[in-house]
């Protein structure tokens, strides 16, 4: 069997290897990230999470994904 | 009287003017319980990265639900209009949220806002649909400015966050509750029950505390008080207390004196 091509990109400032033909979608899944509580900046670009499925990810990609935390 | 007597911010009623912060507990549990008791029906929560290493780390919205309770995104840590734009556009996108408490920091120490880089992010953000409360410094003239910006809500520090201090200036915050139609909310430096007290007594519509409660000895007790405080406050406030005078005005009258 091929080896997969793999890519490094930077998910929430750490580098992170993954399979190159991974969209934003992917990337979530595989994090275990529940949707609904989130948002995904992908590279400074705020998306819609209707759309994770369409951003196929490149190289240096960087992708933030925030969450609600406890604040004042 | 009391039944008319209404909090509402950008068009939406709400039953405690007492919100509260969501940082600085010990954990999810005790700030959850502690919500619960101050009986807010607003909180404040800030927007930070996953931890992606770690699956099982508690999350917010598992311990406070944001269908049963206001979750209002602020910008805590933001030092430019940039970051703090980006951050509560963000918020936004995790489950639509419009509602935000906008604060830009100006100094590491004092915490104090900027307020230059606080009112061009007013005015960008009302343009964009947000409806912006506005942590600000006590000062009417900058209060006014962020109202003609757009902010749907003033809020005026009474000393610095997480001082604990209490109001350190009744004057302004008096006249910035008096120039506006706004509601004022007093956010930032209550220490004690007293504090919420005399604030909703200068006539503020509500008060915003996160470390008073979350850093007391026993949060769910100071919780419980800064309800109280701020109910108590506000009647008191409505009551039309009596003019202060110099001088004894007996309570017992002198007819029938033996």
């Amino acid at each position: 069997m091929k080896k997969k091509n793999k890519i490094k990109i930077t998910v929430n400032g750490k580098q992170t290897i993954i399979n190159s033909n991974f969209s934003l979608k992917n990337l979530v899944d595989k994090l275990e990230i529940p949707l609904n509580k989130i948002a995904i900046e992908y590279n400074r670009e705020i998306i819609d999470k209707k759309k994770l499925k369409k951003i196929l990810l490149s190289k240096n990609d960087k992708v933030e994904i925030v969450h609600f935390i406890g604040g004042g | 009287m009391k039944n008319k007597d209404k909090f509402i911010i950008a068009k939406k009623n709400y039953s405690s003017r007492l919100i509260v912060g969501t940082g600085k507990y010990k954990s999810m549990t005790e700030c959850a319980k502690a919500i619960k008791i101050s009986g807010a029906d607003i909180v404040t929560v800030a927007v930070r990265r996953v931890n992606i290493s770690d699956k099982n780390k508690p999350l917010l919205m598992d311990y406070i639900n944001p269908k049963k309770i206001t979750y209002l995104p602020n910008t805590a840590g933001c030092f430019s209009s940039d970051e703090a734009l980006r951050t509560l556009r963000l918020a936004r996108e995790i489950g639509g949220w419009k509602l935000v408490k906008l604060e830009v920091l100006g100094d590491k120490k004092t915490l104090f806002p900027d307020a230059i880089e606080t009112l061009k992010s007013t005015e960008v953000l009302t343009k964009e649909g947000f409806k912006v409360m506005v942590y600000c410094n006590d000062d009417p003239l900058m209060a006014k400015r962020l109202e003609n910006a757009g902010a749907c809500a003033i809020m005026p520090l009474a000393a610095p966050i997480g001082s604990g201090l209490g109001i350190q200036n009744k004057i302004n915050l008096k006249i910035i509750r008096n120039q506006t139609k706004l509601p004022v909310i007093v956010d930032a430096g209550i220490g004690q029950a007293s504090d919420a007290t005399q604030a909703m007594e200068l006539g503020c519509d509500g008060v915003l505390i996160n470390t008073a409660i979350a850093k007391a000895k026993r949060p769910y007790e100071m919780a419980e008080a800064m309800k109280y405080a701020v109910i108590s406050g506000r009647k008191s406030f409505l009551s039309g207390r009596i003019d202060p005078n110099l001088f004894g005005s007996a309570s017992t009258t002198n007819n029938g004196i033996i």
